[in-house]
């Protein structure tokens, strides 16, 4: 049962007015003396952007490195389930010529060829799966992040339909028993919902960067703030030519590739 | 009324038996996928819609048709479908019951059903659908039953009936048409991305539904008392035949597309779905045998002789029927998911317990359309 | 005006009353002691002031209700922090803020529920912290 409009408002203007409050890590405040859970002085601020974009630039993966993935999956506590069908990721690397079947041809170099290309969520700025989605349970932030509401999501997979970058999983089956070090800090999914990277927007607000872009060595993954010219991501965007996956289709992804 | 499908003879009862046996069955099975998760079935990460949301598809097509039996009678007072116009209906009822059901089979949370209602998205295609598909559900038991009960009582159908019979016509094309947008609307499916979706959805809908019509006025005619009359079912193979041609012509008008053009985002899902990619061509070995049918089927309804022999006739629905369900009860869905967005050709091959449920469902649609038929029937004996 | 079928409708009716008036009967006079909630956890047995989020009133009747709100605000509004009706700001989050102080899930959580036979969906996604350490 919903609130009544009165406690709802009472709710949402305090929460509102929260909100000029700096966010916090629960744990900061245990030595501080204060009760775990009371927000005490900040630790960090939030992250907060008006257009959340990122970076991959090629050519720096040693072979085999798994990291971002391994990080983001044990972060989000995505399955690991072992089979293509039923398989859950939220970022994964993929061959130049399935990502960009257009650009690829047969006279690149061997390297190139042979590239791990990180593939995730695009956040669109025009997103298929938004528009298509029944109940709302996918939608755009006001900074760019496209997201999934798993308490509201019925599973029809339209947006699994509608994702022309194939982003999108479907918990066919329940991915608890897969996952092998659960993290308390986020939670699970059930079975029948469909899940998808959603830019660790619970780390942003906390002022933490995204998991794989903090577990890439090779800093090979920016993430920043397309609208501030000074961000990192803008000055290496500024520096030469960048593509992106399946533009023409006017989705507006946000993942730009310098390889 | 109702209490007319409760009796009649033991041939009657024991297909009612088998019905029900099949609906129990899908049931179990069903129950064993929410149990497991709808992993139970064939469809994965790259395919993820399979042989549930075909059904529907094609099923929509067959609610639809009920439109050409309405439209001529009622718009153009063509006296020979007044019998069968009822029939019609109530096919399109339990075709639409069937649609829904599907749908929501196909659901991973069918818990959270009610979240289309409460929260409306007017922007999803398929909250439309939803809403359409209703709509027609209920304004196709109101009329069909209305009618009927009048013609019982002997006394004309009351007049509000008609307009709500005019507004079917359109509807029908309606839910047919939305049902295509959900397909052609995405821009990274260049399988479905094509204008000509929803006159395709129409054209093969008036050509499946209409035959199932003729099949069933022939069994009628054979098991009951009940004869739609020659000219009726002569006019319905001709709408057959048809919207049968139209149906080949616009497959054939993107097959020129698709392969003059050469644009491979288009042409690589066309050749998984009638020559195999890479060694795939379980689906391609279904068209080929759905091809065949429907150049056979056309041969048989063109020619004035086969199309006025019973048994053949018969047999041409018949294969129109089946052409039909497999272009897009299988093959349609199937193909917009190969390769996939990373370049995967990936296999669906559907699993028992799917095979089950839709069978349920299937045996679901049938059961209603018994029912409701035999309570027709029994009054037309009456009579 | 006629009956028809007057015994079978009648029969009919019965049952169903017994069937649904069956709760009530069975249960008569028989007692099921309220919960026993523990409130003895480590974190609240430190706490100067033993207050919850809002008043335990409001609590014990509508913390389903705050618990909407603060999800709904939290995944699709981005607020992650709450100001309590007497000034205070707690994070919004259900296994951080809520379980931090109650971690005795099982004798506070799941007492009442079981009692009142109602069963929140909450821990199908949501980790216990306890469970996983």
């Amino acid at each position: 049962m919903a609130p009544t409009r009165r406690e709802f408002l009472k709710i949402a203007g305090v929460s509102a007015a929260g909100l000029l409050l700096p966010p916090l890590a629960v744990h900061a405040a245990a030595q501080t003396g204060k009760p775990a859970t009371e927000v005490g002085p900040a630790q960090r601020r939030a992250f907060t952007a008006k257009r959340w974009a990122m970076a991959a630039v090629g050519g720096q993966c040693p072979a085999g490195c798994r990291d971002c993935i391994d990080a983001c999956h044990s972060t989000h506590n995505v399955p690991a389930i072992g089979n293509p069908k039923d398989d859950v990721h939220w970022i994964g690397l993929e061959r130049i010529e399935r990502v960009f079947p257009a650009e690829a041809h047969p006279r690149l170099p061997e390297s190139l060829k042979r590239l791990p290309v990180p593939v995730l969520c695009n956040h669109c700025e025009n997103p298929p799966c938004v528009r298509v989605c029944p109940t709302k349970a996918t939608f755009k932030r006001a900074d760019g992040i496209v997201m999934m509401d798993y308490h509201r999501c019925i599973g029809c997979r339209f947006c699994m339909a509608a994702c022309p970058y194939g982003a999108r999983s479907m918990n066919y089956r329940d991915p608890r028993p897969f996952i092998r070090k659960p993290n308390p800090e986020f939670p699970t999914r059930t079975k029948g919902v469909v899940e998808k990277c959603n830019f660790c927007e619970e780390r942003l607000a906390r002022g933490v960067l995204p998991a794989c872009v903090l577990a890439c060595k090779e800093k090979a993954l920016v993430f920043g703030d397309l609208e501030d010219p000074r961000s990192d991501i803008r000055t290496l965007l500024g520096k030469g030519l960048s593509i992106r996956r399946r533009p023409e289709l006017g989705t507006g992804p946000q993942i730009y590739y310098l390889l | 009324m109702l209490e007319k499908a409760l009796k009649g003879s033991v041939g009657y009862g024991i297909w009612v038996a088998v019905l029900l046996l099949l609906t129990a069955n899908g049931l179990f099975f069903y129950l064993k996928q929410l149990d497991y998760g709808l992993g139970i079935t064939g469809l994965s990460r790259d395919v993820s819609w399979g042989l549930y949301i075909a059904q529907f598809t094609f099923l929509v097509g067959v609610a639809a048709s009920a439109v050409m039996l309405v439209l001529p009678y009622y718009l153009h007072d063509y006296k020979a479908f007044g019998k069968i116009t009822i029939l019609g209906e109530f096919l399109a009822v339990a075709a639409v019951i069937m649609c829904v059901t599907f749908v929501f089979i196909d659901l991973g949370r069918p818990d959270r059903v009610a979240n289309i209602l409460l929260y409306p998205s007017p922007g999803s295609v398929l909250f439309w659908d939803v809403i359409v598909l209703n709509g027609y559900l209920l304004i196709n038991i109101v009329t069909g039953w209305t009618v009927l009960e009048s013609d019982k009582k002997g006394v004309p159908p009351p007049a509000w009936v008609k307009p709500l019979i005019i507004l079917s016509i359109p509807w029908a094309i309606s839910i047919h048409t939305v049902t295509a947008f959900i397909y052609a609307g995405l821009p990274g499916r260049g399988f479905w991305l094509t204008a000509i979706m929803a006159p395709r959805f129409l054209a093969s809908a008036f050509a499946s539904g209409p035959a199932l019509l003729i099949l069933i006025c022939l069994l009628l005619k054979r098991l009951t008392r009940f004869d739609a009359g020659e000219k009726a079912v002569q006019t319905l193979a001709t709408i057959v035949a048809y919207a049968l041609a139209t149906s080949i012509f616009f497959v054939l008008v993107e097959l020129f597309t698709v392969y003059y053009s050469q644009v491979p985002g288009h042409m690589h899902h066309m050749t998984y779905l009638f020559a195999g990619l890479e060694g795939h061509t379980g689906i391609a070995r279904w068209m080929a045998l759905a091809a065949l049918l429907a150049f056979a089927a056309l041969a048989l309804l063109i020619i004035p002789r086969t199309r006025k022999n019973e048994p053949l006739l018969a047999l041409a629905c018949a294969g129109v029927f089946l052409a039909l369900w497999i272009e897009k009860g299988l093959g349609l869905v199937v193909t917009g998911f190969v390769p996939s967005p990373l370049e995967r050709i990936a296999d669906y091959t559907p699993t028992l317990p799917e095979a089950a449920i839709t069978i349920g469902i299937w045996a679901l649609g049938l059961l209603i359309v018994t029912l409701l038929y035999k309570v027709f029937v029994s009054l037309r004996q009456e009579l | 005006m006629k009956l028809y079928n007057g015994g079978k409708i009648i029969a009919g009716m019965v049952a169903f009353l017994i069937a649904v008036t069956f709760p009530f009967w069975y249960g008569r006079g028989k007692t099921v002691s309220p919960p026993d909630l523990k409130l003895d956890t480590p974190t609240i047995e430190q706490l100067k002031e033993k207050r919850c989020v809002e008043p335990a009133a409001y609590m014990r009747a509508s913390h389903m209700k705050l618990l909407v709100a603060w999800r709904e605000g939290a995944v699709r509004e981005g607020i992650r922090s709450y100001t309590a009706t007497d000034g205070r700001a707690f994070q919004v989050s259900l296994t951080g803020t809520c379980l931090g102080c109650h971690s005795n899930k099982d004798k506070f959580c799941n007492r009442c529920h079981d009692y009142t036979g109602s069963k929140p969906a909450c821990w199908s996604c949501h980790i216990i912290p306890e469970e996983v350490r």
